[in-house]
């Protein structure tokens, strides 16, 4: 294999690789959700992303053999990223992790720990590809850096448009393809002889289809809501359907049939209609119900907590939010709604009720009273022109994922003050908000969205908004009614009848008597009574304080609904761990702190400590104080990047209207302009060699973040209604500025050291990569308890830090 | 009886009292361990008395749990674990649950010797070997084939006469031998079957842990009074009050 010139840098292969990179990523989220719960792939996937800086440690020892061997270390690395997608894939589907039981079994840790550094290898392979270029390319460093830009862009919008086209199985085998192309791609760039290798490299590259389909398929948790259904004699999947939103799985099961009524009164006496269950990612059950010929067939309908609204008013137009299998659509229509406007973000569920189980469904999406919406749900209700006698929002995910307090890291702006906001100003006079939610026991969900409405009331310019509210439950589920006007007398006395029929307790309604609440399901105290009855009046923030769980109102700012979980009550759960006290703890949250110790502890052991080793070996050393300026500069401008990326992101998903084009839109954008910063850093570099070259880009950074936080939300609230395509460009042209300059930090600063302080680059590279993985995780942490301006404060808080540690102020000592 | 003939039945027998030896010292070690189970379950309740009601649990609960061999309900892999106060994986997604909980859950049942209990969802039959201690007669029934079959084969060698296993869709109960003074749900449900609360006899009561397979939230307990009407008390099997200070 003949050496190369050296300079020819090979960018399409980078490119590539990096697109791949970047498709994995997300395809291993995608698929470890399927496999566990969401917060644990979050987990997993976190620290697998410290196979980047664990290259730039490799890379410190191996840099002498890259000149001498180049081309073969390039090609094995981006082969070796190949077959490791799928086949630690393929391994780590055999390690029986089972998070359920880490709190129970020590002997989880283990496999965990195996499980990340599996993960972490192709990472590793994928970072040092592009590393091995930066070191190699020393003259065309930011081309280098902006061909890994622009084909994770690439990479970023091509996983979304393959989710939707193919199984997440499949696209893990494309992934491994695309790698080996890259291999064949590397071989042409670097003018490998004989040029028609790259023809068997192009034919290797089909090498993942060999695997039998069910190697590939993921292996979805026992204790998932679908595994647990598979198990009943008979049920078996009828149809799979795939997308970035997550994979549907429908099931039938004749034999024993699905009987999916949540809530239903324990007075009830009708069976639930035959239904097919459909599961997103293996759980999160919807179901799509067959309405049978007679209306009494679904009589039971009338008996959970959700019927009440259809019996305190005549609802002439209903709005469904989220409507999935339409179970609410069909709630509707036994009650005679005459307009219903049904809102599902999932295109594939639509279209599953309205045209592949249509018959079954009874076609209820095809009715005349029926008007369906392929809309996210906020977004529909702030653009409608409309108002609506109910706006109904029933609990959109999972019971048992609910109950782990799994959720909490999910931002959702359904359930903020702001949302709320929106559902009344849609009401027409006298119109209800009906919201019901899991009951959790002690009650959170359901007492955080008390305190969101009588804020949201308040904020309408309503000065008593005791008044307009109603709480009910059953023992399984909770209704919360916010009425547009003052609950009536009238009112009133349906309410008692509706509970007192089905046993339903009556926790809120104005004027309510100490001795109404707690008579059907009792509680050891009347949680829900007292708790409302705090939260809507005067005691709202000593109840705050005195609860346990943190259930102060979610807002835009702070969009995290399910985040329960208070400090000090830590030590109180944890020594209750043995009896009955797991449950308490919300896991989510905590998922998010042992991400963020372990990336920590895995970043001294992988990357920190090999370079100490080296350090210690080396004879020529750097100054401490230039060391510590280079590291500081490369970690600052990763965590700043970030930063701003993840803030972005979260600002344009409502301006979007869904966060599947917030994340294409904004990641893509994001990552192409920044290459095309990248690329353009090497002309200024050369124009103005005697400044600090980052000054004028950070200068920039600095004014657009200050601009976003000042001008963004106002900006986006006045267009919100505007055509896609208008919200679109504007997020482009929003975004691109601030990502030019964002992509030129790094190329600026790699120069520089690779002309004075060569041996640091992959040092750099290493410390800029652990300080991505740690990033994301403290962006994170720190929206959930300060807000998204915060994290764009601290972006440009870490752009300043960058800007005095810059390394070639480091060059003169 | 000459020498050799001595030293070979020597030989024959040793390893019989080799492996008897090893069979008491292992029935010792679990009983040890049952004990000590116990002994926890019962510091446990104390610790949570506020929220269950009581100071402790029935004698004939606490003498069941420690009669019952639970660790012969475990797979082989995890029976060192058997007498932990932990839940425990059995296969096919389902779990054992933590001692603690099926004690709690047993004497919220308050079972006597002329009950007549109906189980939904048999899993690994341990709950209803307990429920046999104290009761009558027992009925479980058990969805899942594999799991319904090993759970039936156990009892019947354990000797559990007055367990009736049936492999079918609890959601109708089982209406042969309905009314009962007691029922249990084990098995997941989105709501409180109808045809069960029709086969409960008025002043039964039913249990119906909440939560997931190794997570029990809370414990539904479903009283059916002497004139018919049902109501159902949310139980947190925890010491845990939500408020601090000032309530």
């Amino acid at each position: 294999m003949p050496e190369t010139k050296k300079y020819t840098p090979p960018c399409y292969s980078i490119a590539l690789v990096s697109a791949c990179a970047l498709a994995y990523e997300i395809l291993l989220l995608r698929l470890f959700s399927i496999i566990q719960w969401h917060h644990f792939a979050y987990m997993v996937i976190s620290i697998a992303m410290l196979g980047y800086g664990a290259s730039g440690a490799f890379l410190v020892f191996l840099q002498k053999h890259v000149e001498k061997k180049f081309s073969l270390i390039f090609l094995t690395n981006i082969a070796l990223f190949s077959m490791t997608t799928v086949g630690c894939f393929l391994i780590a589907q055999q390690v029986r992790f089972s998070p359920e039981e880490i709190l129970w079994d020590a002997g989880q840790l283990p496999r965990l720990l195996l499980l990340y550094l599996l993960l972490a290898i192709p990472f590793f392979f994928a970072a040092n590809t592009v590393a091995l270029g930066l070191i190699r390319y020393k003259k065309n460093i930011s081309r280098i850096y902006a061909a890994d830009l622009i084909g994770a862009a690439a990479g970023s919008l091509a996983i979304v448009a393959l989710l939707f086209l193919v199984f997440p199985s499949t696209t893990l085998k494309l992934l491994a393809t695309g790698g080996m192309l890259a291999v064949a791609c590397a071989w042409l760039e670097l003018k490998c002889a004989p040029r028609s290798l790259a023809l068997l490299f192009a034919l290797g590259s089909l090498f993942p289809f060999l695997f039998p389909e069910a190697w590939t398929q993921p292996a979805i948790s026992p204790y998932k809501g679908l595994s647990q259904q598979l198990q009943v004699s008979g049920s078996r999947i009828i149809s799979e359907h795939s997308s970035p939103l997550g994979l549907l799985t429908v099931i039938k099961s004749p034999v024993v049939p699905l009987r999916y009524a949540p809530g239903l009164s324990m007075n009830a006496t009708g069976e639930p209609s035959p239904q097919l269950a459909v599961f997103t990612d293996g759980d999160g059950i919807s179901v799509i119900t067959n309405p049978g010929a007679g209306r009494e067939t679904l009589s039971w309908l009338d008996q959970t907590p959700s019927a009440l609204p259809y019996h305190l008013a005549a609802i002439e137009k209903a709005l469904i939010l989220g409507s999935g299998g339409g179970m609410d659509v069909l709630q509707a229509l036994y009650h005679r709604a005459p307009s219903i406007d049904a809102v599902e973000m999932n295109r594939q569920m639509l279209d599953l009720v309205k045209n592949v189980y249509g018959d079954f469904a009874g076609n209820i999406y095809n009715r005349q009273e029926v008007d369906i919406h392929v809309a996210e749900a906020r977004a529909f209700v702030s653009t409608t022109g409309k108002r609506y006698d109910l706006i109904q929002l029933g609990p959109l995910d999972a019971f048992s994922a609910a109950s782990a307090g799994l959720y909490a890291l999910s931002e959702t702006y359904l359930y903020t003050v702001e949302a709320l906001e929106r559902y009344i100003d849609r009401l027409s006079a006298g119109g209800f908000v009906s919201l019901s939610r899991w009951i959790r026991m002690p009650p959170r969900d359901t007492l955080k969205l008390i305190a969101t409405a009588a804020v949201a009331l308040e904020n309408t310019g309503v000065s008593d908004p005791h008044n307009q509210l109603i709480l009910i439950r059953s023992w399984q589920t909770s209704t919360l009614l916010i009425k547009n006007g003052r609950v009536t007398a009238e009112e009133i006395a349906a309410l008692k009848k509706f509970c007192r029929t089905r046993s339903f307790d009556l926790a809120y309604y104005p004027g309510i008597h100490g001795t109404e609440p707690n008579r059907y399901n009792i509680l050891s105290e009347p949680f829900f009574y007292q708790g409302a009855l705090s939260l809507v009046g005067n005691g709202r923030q000593d109840f705050l304080d005195r609860y346990k769980f943190n259930i102060a109102p979610a807002t835009d700012e702070r969009p995290y609904f399910f985040h329960f979980f208070k400090w000090r009550i830590l030590p109180e759960i944890l020594s209750l761990r043995g009896r009955g006290g797991i449950p308490l703890l919300e896991w989510g949250y905590l998922i998010l702190i042992v991400t963020l110790l372990q990336a920590a502890a895995a970043s001294v052991v992988l990357i920190l400590l090999p370079l100490l080793f080296y350090r210690a070996g080396k004879k020529k050393q750097q100054s401490i104080h230039g060391k510590g300026k280079t590291l500081t500069y490369f970690f600052s401008i990763g965590l700043a990047f970030l930063f701003m990326e993840i803030a972005c992101i979260q600002k344009f998903i409502l301006f979007l209207h869904h966060p599947l084009y917030a994340v294409a839109v904004v990641l893509t954008g994001f990552l192409l302009f920044a290459g095309l910063g990248s690329a353009f850093s090497s002309h200024r570099i050369l124009a103005r060699q005697d400044r600090n070259p980052v000054a004028l880009p950070i200068t920039i950074i600095a004014f657009m973040g200050l601009l976003y936080i000042f001008f963004l939300s106002p900006v986006l609230n006045g267009l919100t209604g505007g055509p896609d395509i208008l919200r679109i460009s504007l997020t482009v042209i929003l975004i691109a500025p601030l990502a030019f300059c964002m992509g030129m930090p790094f190329p600026l600063g790699i120069t520089t050291l690779s002309d004075q302080t060569p041996g640091l680059v992959p040092w750099a590279w290493a410390v800029n990569g652990w300080a991505s993985v740690i990033s994301a995780v403290l962006a994170t942490l720190t929206a959930i308890h300060f807000g998204f301006t915060v994290v764009i404060l601290l972006a440009l808080g870490f752009y300043a830090i960058a800007l005095v540690s810059f390394p070639q102020t480091a060059s003169g000592e | 009886m000459d020498t050799r003939s001595r030293n070979i039945l020597f030989l024959l027998l040793f390893p019989l009292l080799f492996f008897s030896s090893a069979d008491h010292a292992l029935a010792d070690r679990y009983a040890t361990a049952r004990r000590n189970m116990v002994l926890e379950i019962e510091q446990d309740v104390r610790d949570t008395r506020r929220h269950i009601g009581r100071e402790s649990l029935m004698q004939g609960v606490m003498v069941a749990m420690a009669t019952v061999p639970r660790h012969e309900f475990v797979p082989a892999a995890s029976r060192r674990l058997a007498y932990a106060n932990r839940p425990l994986p059995i296969g096919h997604g389902q779990t054992i649950s933590q001692p603690y909980i099926v004690a709690l859950m047993t004497d919220l049942l308050q079972v006597d010797k002329n009950d007549r209990v109906l189980e939904i969802g048999a899993g690994s039959g341990y709950q209803a070997a307990i429920l046999a201690e104290l009761a009558g007669a027992v009925y479980t029934m058990e969805i899942i084939r594999p799991l319904g079959e090993k759970a039936g084969k156990k009892l019947y060698k354990l000797g559990y006469n007055n367990i009736s296993l049936r492999i079918a869709d609890g959601y109708y109960g089982w209406p042969e031998a309905a009314p009962f003074d007691a029922i249990i749900v084990t098995a997941a449900a989105t709501h409180i079957p109808p045809p069960l609360l029709r086969q409960l006899k008025p002043g039964g009561r039913m249990v119906i842990p909440v939560g997931t397979r190794f997570m029990v939230q809370q414990l539904l307990l479903v009283e059916k009074n002497t004139a018919g009407e049902i109501t159902s008390r949310q139980i947190l099997p925890v010491r845990f009050v939500p408020f601090t200070g000032g309530h």
